[in-house]
């Protein structure tokens, strides 16, 4: 593994690039700078940097307020305050106002580590993805969150992405171009179909390998535009592969493992496995340990699609009734 | 809006608004009565007298801009906004019915003149601050109102607010607190009391002073007085009557959320000389 990059820094040297390029462009925080990496748009911009203090609350309706004065703000904390703590602030104001602000949370998932359950968001995907207007995004490694990034700023529109405390390998180059509402494949394999968000996608990578190993293909996509989500990729990939699984650093509900199930279960039932936490929080410890007691290895996600894959033989597959996707008429 | 606001006119104008509020609650079968009249004076005081704005263009870049942190006074702002002509009279009559663009509470998606939805309490004084903050950064000489309940007071999230407020120094920013003295449950004093409240603010930093909020002059010169504020927000504490001109309605908990029945209403009309 070469060189590697952390989301969340990615995403503080893009928003300080940004603030050169925009001047319309704000930035707010509560009193996690250093973490949330927006220290360093603060350092250069000190008059469009905001701290509100420890107060999420306020944090979103600040936010709110400046993208109604014609504003594009992005407001930053850890995910757990900005979707917990916050989520009313974000459902009345920012969604239901279809306001033009960007929140991106740091330290989403269990990777966060040593300090524990508590600041560990396992269930931000859920309470964001609930939300009408807002687009969820989960970006997979440097790249893609300097390109979501990039794109979060231009587009009119509220917002939600999840960075991540680790560094991670890099899947994309700066080549990578970031679609709304389009999932991105990256592997070919007929087999199976992995799915991925976020960490998870290397992940998928790393488990299709080793599947490769014992001569199975596996098809990998990776589904970082949550929502609204890649729908005509999930029912190609099931048609094409038959067996199903999800990965994702968050609960296998309300996430990637949910919208997926969804989509499956109305248009296209194939046999389905979700990685991700089942009803439980988080706790401290290494990333490895916490991925491994969780089941968010490759190898977790290998045994996942042989068992898909063995259902497959006995599922019966249904006829597609209807392959016009619905688009993006979800706003 | 206007140059040199007539007293006696906006004293009119708020006796219309108040029948246009029972009327519209008549008409409805629900919604917001009590601290819909409690607000009516301080509001026609605002946007009849005090605030630069243009119905005929809602999003006038120099526009003064209201937020209406107490959403549920939605009635009494569409009364105004109606009156100003920012949709048409016969609008009202449509207020909280399927298809209308006068919803329960205020949404910026559907009714001309309203800035952002309101309703959940206790968040519009942060949404003014990113505003002020806006405007302060975009260079524009425009000032921010905040009408906010005094039970709403109680939500956390002013506190966080006010603090923010007092520490960017939004002397573009007034916020006005309808003391009504009611909420649903009953008195502030009895649910959960807010006082000294003026102290409160006083202690986070505001510029604040205390107004009869039935009284329009001594609410234009609450405005202004607040214009000379420099490096600080300000807080108009406006003590009213939750139900304020018509006496059943006066300082009754049961009309905080309950629409006139025909009698009510019909005694609601004579007091009000409709």
């Amino acid at each position: 593994m070469s060189a590697k990059e952390s989301t969340r820094v990615e995403y503080g040297k893009t928003l300080a690039q940004l603030g050169a390029e925009n001047p319309q462009i704000v930035v707010l925080d509560a009193d996690l700078s250093g973490s949330t990496q927006t220290h360093h748009f603060a350092k250069i911009f000190h008059d469009r940097f905001f701290n509100v203090g420890i107060a999420e609350q306020d944090l979103m309706g600040t936010a709110a307020g400046l993208a109604l004065g014609g504003k594009i703000p992005f407001a930053s904390t850890f995910a757990m305050f900005a979707t917990g703590r916050a989520w009313e602030q974000i459902r009345q104001t920012i969604a239901y106002g279809n306001l033009n602000v960007k929140i991106v949370a740091s330290h989403g998932g269990i990777t966060v580590g040593e300090d524990g359950g508590s600041h560990q968001a396992v269930e931000d995907l859920a309470l964001m993805r609930i939300l009408p207007n807002l687009v969820v995004l989960v970006p997979a490694d440097g790249p893609e969150t300097r390109a979501m990034t990039r794109w979060a700023a231009a587009y009119p529109g509220p917002v939600y992405m999840r960075t991540g405390r680790m560094a991670l390998p890099l899947i994309y180059d700066d080549n990578y171009v970031f679609e709304l509402g389009r999932g991105s494949l990256l592997r070919e394999g007929g087999d199976v179909t992995l799915m991925g968000i976020g960490i998870m996608v290397q992940a998928c990578l790393d488990a299709a390998a080793l599947l490769a190993q014992d001569g199975i293909e596996a098809r990998v996509a990776n589904f970082g535009c949550l929502k609204p989500l890649d729908w005509e990729l999930v029912v190609d990939s099931a048609r094409r592969t038959g067996a199903m699984v999800t990965a994702e650093e968050h609960m296998v509900t309300g996430g990637l493992g949910s919208a997926v199930s969804e989509i499956l279960a109305e248009h296209c039932p194939a046999p389905l496995k979700r990685i991700g936490l089942r009803d439980t929080f988080g706790m401290s410890g290494k990333p490895d340990d916490l991925l491994k007691h969780y089941g968010l290895t490759a190898n977790d996600i290998k045994q996942a699609a042989l068992k898909v894959i063995a259902r497959k033989a006995n599922h019966q597959v249904s006829p597609v009734m209807n392959l016009k996707a619905p688009g993006l008429a979800w706003r | 809006m206007n140059a040199i606001p007539d007293h006696r006119h906006l004293k009119e104008i708020a006796r219309q608004v108040r029948l246009d509020i029972v009327e519209m609650l008549f008409r409805a079968g629900s919604g917001h009565l009590g601290g819909s009249l409690s607000a009516a004076d301080i509001l026609v005081a605002l946007f009849f007298g005090e605030m630069r704005a243009k119905a005929g263009d809602p999003c006038w870049i120099d526009r003064d801009r209201f937020i209406l942190s107490k959403g549920h006074g939605a009635p009494a702002y569409y009364a105004i906004l109606a009156r100003l002509g920012y949709f048409p009279r016969e609008e009202l009559d449509t207020l909280r019915q399927f298809g209308s663009i006068l919803q329960g509470h205020p949404d910026s998606g559907c009714t001309p003149g309203v800035e952002i939805p309101t309703g959940s309490l206790g968040q519009g004084l942060s949404i003014a601050n990113g505003l002020a903050l806006a405007v302060r950064l975009n260079g524009h000489g425009s000032r921010i109102y905040a009408l906010l309940g005094d039970g709403e007071v109680q939500e956390g999230q002013i506190w966080e607010a006010a603090m923010t407020a007092a520490h960017y120094g939004l002397d573009n920013l007034v916020a006005i607190l309808d003391r009504n003295r009611l909420q649903i449950d009953g008195h502030t004093a009895e649910v959960m009391s807010i006082e000294p409240i003026a102290d409160k603010w006083k202690a986070f930093g505001w510029h604040t002073l205390e107004v009869d909020g039935h009284d329009i002059p001594q609410l234009l010169a609450a405005f202004t007085a607040c214009k000379a504020v420099k490096g600080r927000p300000s807080m108009i504490i406006a003590h009213t009557v939750k139900g304020k001109g018509v006496s059943i309605f006066e300082g009754q908990k049961k009309y905080h959320g309950t629409a006139p029945n025909p009698e009510e209403y019909q005694q609601a009309l004579k007091e009000l000389g409709g």
